[in-house]
Parts: structure tokens; C-alpha cells; sequence
């Protein structure tokens, strides 16, 4: 997944091969991690896709099944497998990933311990973060999920920058063989401020705290915990809302009136489609925006904390 | 420190401040932040008075400095801080505080008895600013008719106005991001701290990836992208039109030589066109390399940039003492933004760029990015940022409507912080009304002319 391997990285000439994990693509909100093997077929709504047909084409070409359905074949990034994995936990999404990342600081060579692995979304990219030279430390209590982690660690090639460990943070605190290397700490625990004492520890000077926490108690508490040997605490929410856009077409005689949402979802797809061969005439359509009538309402606090110069 | 068998990369910024480093100075936790380079000739001000910044030069990011009323005037001295004093006197605190409310609190602003003068003495006679908290505590009529939650957030005014805290940061994409955002955010596109973090993520940013960006922010996006290249890859900073866009802001990230080396700048023709148009890419590069050279110039003549906040007495922008023995050291300094070679050229032409960024405010995306996405690797995912939502719709609908792109996304982030206290936690009160909006998506292998 990581363009640390020359042989693997996206290009113009690298074409899918024998044993390589694709996205398959159907649509922005239906996508599935497939891995490529010479004598499979993936089914779907849309028919048989033989894998055979895909080995030699390039990422992101359109394929076409026996009965004359397509899907796109992507290259996997981590934020295309935080879509796709298998989620045994609740798991973090591209706002908070992204914004953890910036705020930890986190750049090739930096050490990170995480807590709780969890399905790994947020552990993929922090192994894009800091590879080829740092390392992702992660850390679950539950034995199976971190087995199936490390499963996943392997199938998206990001396994020799992640170490998955079977540990109860919250009970045992980290590993004292990383006393004053991190650089930076993640925290995903029901009881973080269980594991604060032993986060100073192995942060290193000016190193970076983030926890997160779905309720305003956990975030409460940690705070108070964080003050002692903390500063610049911060706690945050973020959200991404997400706009849906339309053609309108003036001339057509289609307004604002009347209509299920049933039917003006398939009038719209009737837009798009002719307006593929036709030249785009602004005086006769204009392309509207909307924000999206599904949002998320919360996810949780973000609560970053910088440890504080005392030497 | 124990090397066990984690591998420490050496690229990652040193722990400890040197001469002519850049430096992020956070005074009173955020009130007013200035960005400073350390020499021995570079001052702050605070209040009304200009203190040296020698005395950072050596010591460690995140130590803590206060303002000392010396016999010579004030200076910077370093403070430890001790963590368990903090957390007793806010315990005490919180006992009494139910049992006080404001009904008899007159704001007649007759409460104090201390007069300016009579501060102003306290200092000359060598009082701390701890000290001068502590009389003007004592000397309040109302103090103890406040509530213990009005009382500490009385006493901390005081303390950020007579014992003001400096807290050494070194800069960093987000330090930088927010210090700009607050204070001059025209000059990055009002480009906010988690919008920039989307775009990094949603560009696949990681070391060794070939990252084409346009950058009318300053330099900002570049400094972000080099940061997470890690000296791997390049970032290549290419310009819409003739003129390359300024790159200042990338000086304050302190970058090592091999990471400047990753930042280079090509125009729009240069990697679109083959090797014999080398006489047009002649004349961009010496285009390019003036405008470079009249950069360093500038930022040769002002050593410091203070992006301060309005403080208590309304001080705006100022542009703090320029000392000439920086420019020695920053023509040592690393040259970013070098034209990119006919070798780089050349292998992204053969490879296309991993992804694309672009931040450009002024311009219509779909004008450029037409243009731009074909230079892409297939399946490469890219990440436009705009102010405004029109011109990202019609841009999307573009890409639909070719089929140029894939999983086209607009998003809209929504950041909110947060004030955490006993008793006392409630989302903060101000809050940025918008971040922007991001499209997203991913380029397909199939081109316009070969439509299904």
C-alpha cells in the first residue's frame, strides 16, 4: 500500500498482478477489498468479473463482468481501507484520522504506541505517517482482534512498520522498553487516565499526548489527569459534512415542483448521463450544490496535551 | 536513551534550540503567538518593553520563559514549573465556589486601589510580576465577594499582564497553520489547521511519493507536504501561468538540507512538454530564480515576523528589529524551491505524480485541473481545496461528466474546540465559521476520448 516499495508504487507502467490487494470500486459508498488471484472471480450485483481479466490492466481501469456490468479496480490507500476493512470495533474515519495525525506531529522516523488497536483504521495511517524509518507500536487486550489485525497489517503491506502486541494498557501501562522514545502517544480506552502515569513515562521531551474518547466524562477526567504533567491541553470535535450536486437543466421544464425524492434522484441520473456527449451550454444548465440530509452527529472528543519541559 | 531495536531517524528536528533557528513563541498559552529566528541581536516585545532572545538560544522546545524585572531592564529567564502546585489551589478552589454569586459586584471600576504609578514603583524596587499579582489581589475591593471560578480567572488576567509566560515551540505544519489562521489568514487562503490536515491525508502524503501541488498559500501546503515526505519523493510546486507563486512560509519549518532538496518548482509547461521546449523553460527558470533571490532578500531585511493578536493595549502587526548578522546565516541556510531537473522531469513524465494538491483560492479549479489531472499516475488521488462551493460543484460535475475521476467527494469540515475545566466544560465560545471546502477523488485509467 506505501510507495516505500519501488516495486509497488502507482505509476503509469505498474499493471495489477497475481497477488496483489485492489479496491474493487462499484460505487463511492459500495467498494470491496478483493485480492487478486489468477483463477477467481468476484460476483456482484452486476454479474462474474474474472480476476484474469484484471491481472495486466492498470489501477483504475474500468472492468466488465459476463453480463456486461463494470466496477473500477483502485490501488488501496488508507483512507480507500478505512471504507473497506471489516470493522470489529468501532472504528475512527478520515476527519479525526487526519486531524490526529497533524496534531500528533507525526512525520518518516517518528516512534508512535497506540491503544487500543482496534480494527486498525487509524493504525494504517499511521504507519503511512511515519514509514520507511519510525514505527507504529500497537497495542490491543483482546487476543483475537489483535490477531485479525495483524492479518490486515500483512494483506495491506504495512506490516513491517506496525507491531501488534496483546497487552492491557489500562491494567499494565506500556512496555517499560520504550521508556522516553515516543514521540508521540494515541489513546482509544474506555479509562485513559488509567494509562496517563505511564504515557509520561514513555514520551519523550515535548512529546504528544492525543486521547479519544466518545463522552464528555472520559474527556473530563482525563484532563484532570492530564494537568499534572501536561501542558497545552486542547480537546476538539471534528465533522466532515459532505455535499451532494446536481445538474439542473432550465430549459427541460424541471423546477422545483412535485416529484418523490424517488424520482427526482432518477431524473438526476438521466442528467448526468446525456450530459456526457452534449457540450455544456451555461445558459441552459447550472450545476447545484447541497449538503448531504445523512450526516454524522459525533464521533469524539479529541484531547491533545504536550508533555510538559521539566529538566 | 536505550536504541533497543527501534531505529531513530536522524532527519527528525533536533530537541534543542541553535543559532539561527526558527522558533514559534507562544505568549501567555496562546494569547499571542510570534514566529522569531534566535540571534543573538533578535528581541520580543512584551507590553511595552523589548527583551532579548538570547538567552533561548540552547535550550529545549517546550521549555517555559518569564519576564524578570532585572536592574539592566526586563529579560527572559527560564522557569521550571513545579506540576503540584497548580493542582492543589484549584482543588481548594472548587470547596468554597458554590457558596458565592455576583449580586452585590458593582463594575464600577473603583475596585482596585493600586494606580498605574504605584505599580510602576513596585517594579523599579526589583517586585516580581508573581509579586505584583499578589498586591493588586491584596488591594481589591471585590476579590472576595467573587466566586472562586471569577477569582482564579481574575488572577490569571493579572498574571498574563504583569508576569507574562513565553512558552518555546518549535514550528510545525500545525503551529504554523493556526498561528496564520488567526492572525493573517488572506495570506494562506484561510486555510484552517484541519482542512489542511484532510488534504494531506485525502493526497495519500507519504514518503516517497512524487506530490504535484499548487500552492497560493504562501508556501504553506509545500512546507506541510515536505514535512510528511520526510526527504523522500519530491513535492513539486508548480504555477498556473507564468509568475511562481511565493514560497516564504516554508523558511519557518527549520527543514534539514535533504528535505529542502525535495522541494522543487516546475511550471505547467515543463511537465507537460517534451525536452525541446527547453528555450521556454529557460526563461521561466530565470524567472523562477529572481523571484527566489528577491524572497531572500526580503526576508534577509526582517529577521522577525510577529503575528501577534491584539493584545490588551491594541498593538497590531509589527514587524519587530531587523539585525543584519542574519543575513550571513540565511544564505547558509538551504535553498528551497529549486527549478527541478530534466532528470526529475523526465521520470514524472514516465511515472505521473502519486497525487495532487491543490490550494488556490483565487483561481477556478476546472480551468487548471483539466489540464493537471492527466499528469496523475492512474488511480492517484488528488484533493482540491476551495473557499467557495460553486466553483468545486462545477469542477466535480466536469470530472463526472468526462469520467475523469472516481469516488468524487465535496467535503465540508467543521472543527470545534472545546474548554475543559471542573464544573466549568463547555464547547469555547468562539469558534471559525469555515474551514473551506475540499474535492476528492481518484483519477481513473480510462481517458476522455476512450469513454465506454
Amino acid at each position: 500500500m506505501l510507495p516505500t516499495d519501488p516495486t509497488k508504487k502507482i505509476s503509469f507502467t505498474r499493471c495489477i498482478k497475481e497477488g496483489d490487494l485492489v479496491i474493487v470500486y462499484e460505487r463511492h459508498d459500495c467498494m470491496k477489498a478483493v485480492k487478486v488471484c489468477q483463477n477467481s472471480a468476484f460476483q456482484n450485483r452486476f454479474g462474474a468479473f474474472k480476476h484474469s481479466d484484471w491481472i495486466g490492466k492498470p489501477f483504475g481501469s474500468m472492468v466488465f463482468s459476463n453480463k456486461g456490468g463494470f466496477v473500477y479496480l483502485l490501488a488501496p490507500t488508507p483512507e480507500l481501507w478505512t471504507l473497506v476493512l471489516s470493522h470489529r470495533t468501532q472504528i475512527l474515519y478520515i476527519a479525526d484520522i487526519s486531524f490526529v495525525i497533524m496534531y500528533l506531529e507525526l512525520v518518516p522516523g517518528c516512534l508512535v504506541l497506540e491503544s487500543g488497536t482496534g480494527s486498525g483504521s487509524l493504525t494504517t495511517s499511521l504507519a503511512r505517517a511515519v514509514a520507511p524509518t519510525g514505527h507504529v507500536y500497537t497495542f490491543d487486550f483482546h487476543e483475537q482482534r489483535a490477531a485479525s489485525a495483524r492479518e490486515d497489517f500483512e494483506r495491506t503491506g504495512v506490516s513491517s512498520f506496525v507491531t501488534v502486541g496483546v497487552r492491557d494498557i489500562q491494567g499494565q501501562g506500556f512496555p517499560d522498553e520504550f521508556s522516553g522514545l515516543a514521540d508521540s502517544i494515541f489513546l482509544d480506552l474506555p479509562q485513559p487516565w488509567l494509562a496517563i502515569p505511564s504515557a509520561k513515562k514513555m514520551l519523550k521531551q515535548d512529546g504528544i499526548l492525543c486521547s479519544f474518547s466518545p463522552c464528555i466524562e472520559q474527556v473530563q477526567r482525563s484532563c484532570e489527569s492530564l494537568r499534572l504533567n501536561f501542558t497545552d491541553i486542547r480537546t476538539f470535535e471534528i465533522l466532515l459534512r459532505t455535499y451532494e450536486i446536481r445538474q439542473w437543466r432550465a430549459d427541460c421544464g424541471q423546477g422545483t415542483g412535485g416529484g418523490s425524492a424517488g424520482s427526482i434522484r432518477h431524473k438526476r441520473k438521466q442528467h448526468l448521463i446525456e450530459g456526457s456527449g452534449e457540450k455544456e451550454n451555461p445558459n441552459n444548465s447550472t450545476v447545484m450544490a447541497r449538503p448531504n440530509g445523512e450526516a454524522r452527529g459525533h464521533t469524539g472528543y479529541l484531547t491533545f496535551a504536550r508533555l510538559k519541559c521539566l529538566s | 536513551m536505550s536504541q533497543n531495536n527501534v531505529q531513530l531517524d536522524p532527519i527528525r528536528n533536533a530537541q534543542v534550540t541553535w543559532e539561527g533557528c526558527s522558533v514559534l513563541l507562544d505568549i501567555n498559552d496562546g494569547d499571542r503567538l510570534v514566529f522569531a529566528r534566535l540571534t543573538s541581536g533578535s528581541t520580543l516585545k512584551i507590553g511595552n518593553k523589548n527583551c532579548s532572545l538570547q538567552p533561548l538560544i540552547g535550550c529545549p522546545f517546550g521549555s517555559l520563559f518569564q519576564v524578570d524585572n532585572g536592574k539592566e531592564g526586563p529579560n527572559l529567564s527560564r522557569v521550571i514549573p513545579s506540576p503540584e502546585d497548580d493542582v492543589q489551589e484549584k482543588e481548594d478552589a472548587q470547596i468554597s465556589g458554590e457558596f458565592r454569586d455576583n449580586r452585590a459586584i458593582v463594575d464600577d471600576n473603583k475596585a482596585q486601589c493600586l494606580s498605574g504609578e504605584d505599580i510602576d514603583e513596585m517594579r523599579r524596587q526589583g517586585a516580581t510580576g508573581e509579586e505584583i499579582v499578589e498586591a493588586l489581589i491584596a488591594n481589591s475591593a471585590t476579590f472576595e465577594k467573587k466566586t472562586s471560578f471569577s477569582q482564579e480567572k481574575y488572577k490569571l488576567k493579572k498574571q498574563k499582564k504583569y508576569a507574562p509566560k513565553v512558552l518555546l515551540r518549535r514550528p510545525f505544519a500545525r503551529s504554523i497553520c493556526e498561528a496564520y489562521f488567526k492572525k493573517n489568514p488572506a495570506r494562506i487562503g484561510f486555510l484552517r489547521v484541519d482542512t489542511l490536515s484532510l488534504l494531506l491525508s485525502m493526497g495519500n502524503v507519504a514518503a516517497n511519493s512524487d506530490v504535484l501541488v499548487v500552492d497560493m498559500a504562501g508556501g504553506l501546503l509545500t512546507g506541510a507536504v515536505a514535512e510528511r515526505l520526510g526527504g523522500t519523493g519530491y513535492v513539486c510546486n508548480t504555477c498556473i501561468g507564468d509568475s511562481p507563486y511565493p514560497m516564504d512560509i516554508v523558511r519557518i519549518f527549520n527543514f534539514s538540507n535533504e528535505i529542502c532538496k525535495s522541494i522543487v518548482r516546475a511550471s505547467v509547461s515543463d511537465v507537460t512538454s517534451q525536452s525541446e521546449t527547453s528555450e521556454q523553460s529557460d526563461q521561466l527558470e530565470s524567472a523562477c530564480n529572481m523571484e527566489i533571490q528577491s524572497n531572500e532578500q526580503k526576508s534577509s531585511s526582517v529577521s522577525m515576523e510577529d503575528i501577534s493578536l491584539s493584545s490588551e493595549n491594541g498593538v497590531s502587526d509589527l514587524i519587530l528589529e531587523a539585525n543584519h548578522s542574519p543575513v550571513n546565516k540565511i544564505s547558509k541556510s538551504h535553498k528551497v524551491g529549486e527549478k527541478a531537473s530534466q532528470e526529475t522531469l523526465k521520470l514524472w513524465k514516465e511515472n505521473g505524480f502519486s497525487s495532487m494538491i491543490v490550494v488556490a483560492p483565487e483561481l477556478d479549479p476546472w480551468s487548471f485541473v483539466k489540464d493537471l489531472l492527466p499528469l496523475l499516475s492512474y488511480s492517484a488521488p488528488f484533493a482540491i481545496y476551495h473557499q467557495y462551493l460553486q466553483p468545486l460543484a462545477t469542477c466535480m460535475h466536469s470530472l463526472q461528466v468526462r469520467k475523469m475521476a472516481i469516488g468524487l467527494q465535496i467535503s465540508e469540515p467543521w472543527l470545534r474546540e472545546y474548554q475543559v475545566l471542573p464544573s466549568r466544560t463547555h464547547p469555547c465560545m468562539q469558534m471559525s465559521g469555515c474551514g473551506g471546502y475540499i474535492l476528492s477523488g481518484t483519477r481513473t485509467a480510462t481517458n476522455a476520448s476512450s469513454q465506454q
